[in-house]
């Protein structure tokens, strides 16, 4: 069996690229790093691919919001090629600023009427950047990514972050329809939702259950020694819980 | 036509900004300002209908779950209504020239939506109760705006376009200098802010005279470039006759034969095990790093400029730090960043400030958000750092930025080739920056931010990124021979540099400017960033050209390196200068200074006790500034970015302070690179050489708590100091090199790279008409960049089990001159802390061994705030108690009462230990590796959350952990 292709696709100002990339081959995977100039001249390049991926960074600066410039050029270069991705049942991750370009293209929670957005990724309620770690719990339902997973940690690192729904109807809808997998826990010390958002909704999947985007970055906790209290505590060889996010992926298109 | 869209929060209980400014209004006296409404304003100019411009409002600017938008033509009346009741409308935009990335990413992002081009500019907007326009006026530039960068506009905005800048026609301007007498040539130099002295002056006429014609202005303003303080350390590298404490010294040139002298000593000692690769040559310093790579390291200082503009000068000074190692060698891919601030204390009174001075509390706040909102964007983990507070930082606040990279090895090697192509590469030039070189080589007054406005810069991230994507690419597949970075004096200095032998022709006119009007001196010295110069063969132009284009990165051929010695400036064809590389590089006159340095004796200490107990001085002591958390800080940086973080600024179950922190060198390899910084800042005005030598030591102590190899590490000098004119100032800076040479051999840790930044003084006229003058203490940041064979074997300072057992390592002095203690008022005078390198070495030595036989479960440096805080830090940080017995500690001198003893033991700053936490089965393993060095066992770690202080007489004092966790979680210098 051929170990599954991952696309990364990146563009200006995509930061966490070659560690998502090593996170999937950690994982088994073969993953290639694509800029969106050369995915747009050849959208091609997907066509072997069975997981596509928008990696963390700050997309063009994000100084308008964060993604938009980036959900822009995919809505208005790309539409076409994924979507023939997604139906012909590839895989799509979206990691911090990638999961806000999910969120604004219309991919992974859109009106099925308009196609437009459905939640939001909003300032932090500090309303500035954070960087800690969060206790996180995952109620996978259908989502491809989360199976097996229950509660454990991973970093967080956002400025923009909050998920903030269209109405409290939608919400509950999207709630009740078992999309929002993924929610920010408590720990010793109280709740880790970090920045305030609605229902502690740290990550959501499409109807699918196979295009998922989060907040935290789970390719920084994919060995022990990323862990901040890991010395001492865990064994310095042992996996870190995000490393099963992408072997969940990786087997699953295997 | 030019349009206007506002966008605002859909929920005015979401508008964080309103909600931060009218906090800080309120705080600054405006009591009537209890509410306020903000907007993200874009200009759009274009030839757009209304229709065009909503479609862009809805497509590009306003996100259609979470905001609104206004959008209509500049100065319709719509634009300035936004609630009742908040009629002061205020805008905030940038000035004319000055970069706006938010407008240019903007502009791409239209671009994408069409449907023709656009130019926008970006505009923050206020609505604030009703203000008188004075009132108005300094509401907004105390608290929303820079003088530097910014313009306020109140009421609606008058503007009907955003192009400026007009079509610059070629004049050569030449200044005759045989006319002028040494007064005017004083005049000359402070005029043209050229920071040249009378003596290079003459050096500069003769010169032309030999030539028999008067230097043109480009020319001039070359050699000013180069022969600055900032570019060429002129003092450092001076003869120097010096008269210290250790006698009389004469040096040809002070920095070559004090801390290039002890590298090299180092490096000779070594043999062929010598791991230095390319020291004080290229923009950083490398060494060996695993079988495949080396690693390097820079330390830079970004003062002047973020005396003015803090959010833009920190900003700037990690992008040109981050450019230094991206442009060191063939190109090395930067891996973390480190951050150090030096500020007047946060409570300061406002009505004490110097007129032209930023209140230290929002200088603070401006850098931490310039290196956040750069090094987040750039992608490059910022793992360590520190902030000093004393009120000689007042006027001259001072900034630090480094950054470590990794490249292959053998990529050191780089070298010019005759005919290679100069090639510009990166952002376009303006007129940023302009004399930021001489400027940062001269002292501030209160007078600089009117006057140095243009030196100003701000940064843009994204350029940066894409800069760095290209130029690692291109190194990849070897498409240049050179790299440098555009930094202090632009193209000047960097074509200067890499042509300083060969070298070049440069076509002036043909570098891409960010709007017409630049003179071609302006061109030639713009400090414009993002810039880098690569010298490419012809042959691989093409190539390096298609890289380029991938990355969305502009990269202009400008000239070439042509062998004939001489840099020849040329617009449109016509030559515009012609400077001779010899005369530029070695004609320079050298000075020979006279330097005194008598050290203050020492005043005995007196005690300010009054029945306070131990505990209650540690709460104290753990809520000063210079030791308290610096969370607020650390958790606005992403330090976790790029996925190779081992040990964390903030660590274990408790969140507590590490020592050194640590990252793997490369993503699945288990070597890591171990980071550490010192700073004495307290003792500089006390004894510059102890201060020099404990900020080396304790950098190195912070590496090896956290398990690097004493044997493998580098260091890095940054000076910063205030006035050296007179010899006994210059005698601070003389002793301090003294320490630095004497330290770097007794420790075998060479210094590899280093950066200077003198005359920090400010001056000004006060309220009374006296003529004042504020001068920063003598600071030495020491940095150490360590290394770890396996990152698994690293050590953290959290204690990790009930019973593990705690130790000292190392003496403890009497000494507590320029110590936390005395600045929470405990004592005053005593004796400076005082580095004894062979102990040192031999206690390095013996923790290390003890970490490699995996006897030592948590380790910590003794620094601010003594044992107690060293102790209390790790109990917090380990979110369990501790019991530390004052009485077992060795080497304290027996002070005059019993009582005094406890406060000695428990806050001396005696530089040069550790803290272990050893298992109980491992103590006699641990003992063994002990023999030899003052050590003792004075604790354990303990069930209960409290730290128990056991005093010498045996009585027993216990804190609750929570209590000092409260202390020392006191945001410093912030706003939390």
């Amino acid at each position: 069996m051929l170990a599954p292709r991952i696309l990364i696709l990146r563009a200006p100002g995509t930061n966490c690229d070659h560690e998502t990339a090593h996170a999937f081959e950690r994982a088994g995977g073969i993953a290639r790093r694509v800029h969106v100039r050369a995915f747009a001249a050849t959208p091609a390049l997907a066509d072997d691919c069975q997981i596509l991926c928008i990696p963390g960074g700050f997309s063009y600066g994000d100084d308008i919001a964060s993604g938009r410039i980036f959900a822009l050029e995919l809505k208005t270069r790309l539409a076409d090629a994924l979507a023939r991705f997604r139906d012909r049942g590839g895989l799509v991750l979206g990691i911090c600023n990638g999961f806000q370009v999910l969120v604004q293209t219309g991919l992974l929670l859109a009106d099925p009427v308009t196609a437009a957005p459905l939640a939001a990724l909003a300032h932090n309620a500090s309303g500035r950047f954070v960087s800690r770690w969060v206790t996180l719990r995952a109620e996978p339902a259908n989502c491809v990514f989360l199976q097996g997973l229950g509660e454990f940690e991973l970093p967080v690192a956002h400025g923009e972050g909050r998920f903030v729904a269209r109405s409290a109807a939608e919400f509950a809808a999207l709630d009740a329809a078992g999309r929002l997998v993924l929610r920010y826990a408590a720990d010793a010390g109280g709740s880790t939702n970090p920045n305030g958002a609605t229902g502690d909704v740290a990550g959501a999947c499409d109807p699918t259950g196979r295009i998922f985007g989060l907040m935290p970055h789970p390719e920084r906790f994919i060995e022990a020694t990323q862990h901040p209290a890991w010395s001492g505590r865990l064994d310095p060889a042992a996996a870190g819980a995000g490393l099963a996010i992408f072997v969940n992926a990786v087997r699953a298109v295997a | 036509m030019l349009w206007e869209v506002d966008v605002f929060p859909r929920d005015p209980a979401d508008d964080h900004v309103a909600r931060a400014l009218v906090a800080a209004a309120v705080e600054l006296g405006f009591a009537d300002c209890t509410s306020a409404r903000t907007a993200t304003g874009w200009l759009v100019e274009g030839e757009l209908s209304r229709a065009d411009v909503e479609r862009l409002a809805r497509d590009v600017f306003a996100d259609p779950v979470t905001e609104t938008f206004t959008a209509a033509a500049v100065g319709a009346a719509e634009l300035c209504t936004a609630a009742a009741g908040l009629p002061t409308v205020i805008h905030v935009l940038p000035r004319a020239g000055v970069t706006d990335p938010a407008g240019e990413s903007a502009r791409d992002g239209c671009s994408l939506v069409g449907p023709r081009p656009v130019a926008v500019r970006s505009v923050r907007k206020y609505w604030l109760p009703a203000l008188a326009e004075a009132a108005a006026r300094r509401l907004a530039w105390s608290l929303l705006a820079s003088e530097a960068i910014h313009d306020v506009i109140l009421g609606p905005l008058a503007i009907d376009t955003l192009a400026g800048g007009r079509r610059w026609d070629y004049v050569r301007e030449t200044t005759d200098l045989e006319r002028l007498d040494d007064e005017g040539l004083a005049r000359l130099s402070r005029d043209r802010c050229l920071a040249l002295s009378i003596a290079e002056l003459h050096a500069v006429r003769d010169h032309f005279r030999g030539l028999g014609r008067p230097p043109a202005e480009i020319e001039l303003e070359t050699i000013a470039q180069t022969w600055s303080e900032h570019c060429c350390h002129k003092t450092l590298t001076s003869a120097v006759d010096h008269v210290g404490p250790a006698g009389v010294a004469h040096y040809d040139n002070l920095l070559k034969e004090t801390v290039f002298a002890a590298t090299q000593r180092v490096r000779a000692a070594l043999g062929p095990a010598d791991w230095c690769v390319s020291v004080f040559r290229d923009n950083s310093g490398v060494v060996r790093f695993d079988g495949d790579h080396d690693v390097c390291v820079k330390v830079e200082t970004h003062n002047h400029p973020s005396a003015i503009e803090p959010y833009g000068g920190a900003a700037t000074g990690l992008g040109g730090v981050i450019r230094d190692v991206l442009g060191t060698g063939l190109g090395a891919k930067p891996v973390a960043s480190l951050d150090v601030f030096c500020v007047a204390p946060p409570d300061t009174p406002r009505d004490s400030l110097p007129p032209g001075v930023i209140h230290p509390r929002r200088l603070l706040a401006g850098v931490v958000a310039g290196v956040r909102d750069y090094g987040n964007r750039m992608g490059i983990p910022t793992i360590a750092g520190a902030v000093a507070f004393h009120p000689g930082y007042l006027g001259n606040p001072l900034v630090f930025c480094g950054t470590v990279g990794i490249m292959p090895r053998g990529g050191s090697d780089a070298a010019v080739q005759p005919g290679d192509l100069v090639v510009v590469a990166g952002g376009r030039t303006g007129r940023d920056g302009i004399h930021g070189a001489t400027f940062s080589s001269i002292e501030l007054t209160s007078a600089s931010e009117s006057q140095s406005g243009g030196a100003v810069q701000i940064g843009h991230a994204i350029h940066e990124k894409t800069l760095t994507d290209f130029v690692l690419e291109a190194s990849r597949q070897r498409l240049f021979h050179a790299i440098t970075d555009c930094g202090a004096g632009g193209l000047s200095s960097a074509v200067g540099e890499m042509g300083a032998t060969l070298g070049a022709t440069v076509d002036l006119d043909r570098v891409p400017l960010k709007y017409e009007g630049l003179s071609a001196t302006e061109v030639w010295i713009s400090e414009a960033q993002e810039r880098m110069v690569l010298a490419v063969a012809p042959a691989d132009w093409e190539a390096l050209a298609r890289v380029a284009a991938a990355e969305g990165v502009e990269a202009t051929a400008i000239g070439t390196f042509t062998g004939s010695g001489r840099i020849e400036l040329r617009w449109q064809g016509a030559e515009a200068g012609v400077l001779d590389c010899h005369f530029l590089h070695e004609g320079r006159p050298r000075q020979r200074l006279a330097s005194t340095y008598v050290r203050p004796t020492a005043e005995a200490a007196r005690w300010a006790t009054s029945g306070m107990s131990v505990g209650t001085a540690l709460e104290r002591v753990l809520a000063l500034p210079d030791v308290a958390s610096k969370a607020w800080i650390v958790r606005q940086y992403d330090h976790e970015v790029q996925g190779t973080s081992v040990v964390k600024p903030l660590l274990g179950p408790g969140a507590g302070p590490a020592d050194g922190t640590m990252i793997r060198g490369v993503l699945g390899r288990p070597r890591g690179i171990v980071l550490g910084v010192g700073l004495r800042h307290r003792l500089g005005p006390l004894d510059p050489y102890e201060m020099a030598a404990g900020a080396i030591v304790e950098a190195i102590a912070n590496v090896v708590a956290a398990g690097a190899d004493p044997g493998r590490i580098a260091l890095l000098d940054n000076f910063c100091w205030g006035e050296v004119r007179r010899p006994e100032s210059l005698g601070t800076l003389v002793e301090a090199c003294r320490a630095c040479h004497d330290l770097a051999v007794a420790l075998a840790a060479p210094f590899v790279s280093g950066k200077d930044s003198l005359n920090n003084v400010f001056a000004w006229t006060d309220a009374a008409g006296t003529a004042r003058e504020l001068s920063i203490p003598p600071t030495l940041l020491a940095t150490a960049l360590g290394q770890i064979a396996d990152v698994a074997r690293a050590v953290t300072p959290d204690l990790k089990a009930v019973g593990h057992r705690i130790a000292i390592v190392g003496a403890t002095r009497q000494e507590l001159a320029g110590s936390q203690a005395e600045a929470v008022g405990l004592v005053a005078g005593g004796e400076v802390p005082r580095v004894d390198a062979a102990a040192f070495r031999a206690a390095c030595a013996a923790v290390a061994a003890a970490q490699q036989a995996g006897l030592v479960r948590a380790c910590h440096d003794v620094s601010d705030g003594g044992l107690a805080a060293a102790v209390a830090e790790m109990a917090i940080a380990g979110g369990t108690g501790a019991r530390l017995d004052l009485g077992a500690v060795p080497g304290a001198t027996a002070a005059s009462s019993a009582d005094q003893s406890d406060f000695v033991t428990a806050f001396a700053e005696t530089p040069g230990r550790f803290v272990c936490a050893v298992d109980a089965d491992d103590a006699t393993a641990f003992e063994a590796r002990m023999a030899g060095v003052p050590w003792a066992w004075i604790g354990a770690v303990l069930a209960a959350p409290v730290l128990e202080l056991v005093a010498v007489d045996g009585g027993v004092e216990q804190i609750p952990l929570a209590r000092l966790a409260r202390a020392w979680r006191t945001p410093a210098g912030g706003d939390a």
